[in-house]
């Protein structure tokens, strides 16, 4: 029997990236969801320890489970931050040529990424994140958890309403 | 909607390619029915698009899956390959939502489906049913969950 029956999101744990300091929060996102660009000037400055996990969503964005491998292999070369800016907030400009020119702006050994992402290890590490979301109920993204808890509504009222109303102006 | 326990009602209905697709074609087998409002909105896309990704899983578990909308075969199609959808979606267009109302699934005040899943046990009686609301996406875990009872 398949294990994708519902559980908790995985507290973060070593395997996680996880962003800035404050509150833990657990977010997950696709790099080619619109909606994952439109929140990210806000979930990139909100000050919570926010821990992104993979969830491509291949019949939506065909293109998206490459481009999380790239991310996790960008993260090998301690670049899950910036790689994950880019990716989100260009969403025009995906292709493998952009995306190694970025790589390259960026400092990364190009050739390296393109060898990490095909790793077995990074391609189990986006499935992990997809499956640990799929049990978890993520349906669309952006979808944050808080204590295990998904947060309903608008994401980012609900990070507001953790954090404080003092957190998060926009940027990037 | 349909109560547990009851068997399901028989269908016969058009595919997306229109061929016709009915319920004892599953005779045997577990089946899980998607009623969903309508093709080419952004919900019911996140929907089908979700549980498209964990298809091969939910036959490993020993179950099909199809959709059900009042969209025509031919919307069904084009919503389908946009997807890269491989289950069948059905077209329970004419009488519009005869088959959607024999299992409770109908909204006629907005004439087209709830947002539901329903599992259909090998021998045709219903095991399980899960309404959501119109805007709000079952999670594959609930599909899995239902498999695993």
């Amino acid at each position: 029997m398949s294990d994708l029956g519902s559980a908790r999101p995985p507290e973060p744990g070593a395997g996680d990236h996880v962003l800035g300091e404050g509150p833990s929060v657990i977010v997950y996102l696709d790099v080619c969801c619109p909606r994952c660009a439109a929140a990210w000037p806000f979930l990139s400055e909100v000050p919570a320890s926010l821990c992104v996990r993979h969830f491509p969503v291949e019949p939506l964005h065909p293109r998206a489970p490459v481009l999380h491998r790239t991310l996790e292999a960008a993260a090998r070369q301690g670049a899950f931050r910036p790689m994950l800016s880019r990716l989100l907030l260009d969403r025009g400009r995906t292709d493998d040529p952009h995306i190694w020119r970025a790589a390259e702006e960026m400092g990364l050994d190009v050739d390296r990424l393109r060898v990490d992402r095909e790793q077995a290890e990074v391609v189990e590490r986006v499935d992990t994140d997809f499956r640990s979301g799929l049990r978890a109920g993520v349906v669309e993204t952006p979808a944050g958890f808080h204590e295990g808890v998904r947060l309903e509504g608008d994401l980012e009222e609900a990070l507001r309403g953790i954090v404080g109303d003092g957190g998060a102006p926009g940027g990037v | 909607m349909i109560e547990v326990g009851s068997p399901a009602p028989s269908f016969s209905l058009p595919d997306q390619d229109r061929n016709d697709v009915s319920l004892a074609d599953f005779s045997g087998e577990r089946l899980i029915v998607c009623f969903y409002p309508g093709d080419f909105t952004s919900v019911c896309g996140d929907q089908l698009a979700l549980y498209q990704s964990v298809l091969g899983e939910i036959e490993e578990a020993g179950a099909k899956l199809i959709g059900i909308s009042v969209d025509s075969a031919d919307c069904h199609r084009a919503f389908s390959e946009s997807l890269g959808l491989k289950f069948p979606l059905l077209s329970d267009f004419h009488p519009k939502g005869a088959v959607c109302e024999s299992f409770g699934a109908y909204i006629p005040e907005r004439g087209h489906a709830n947002r539901s899943l329903i599992l259909v046990e090998p021998d045709g009686i219903v095991s399980w049913t899960y309404e959501s609301p119109p805007l709000e996406v079952p999670g594959a875990n609930l599909i899995f969950d239902a498999l695993s009872d």
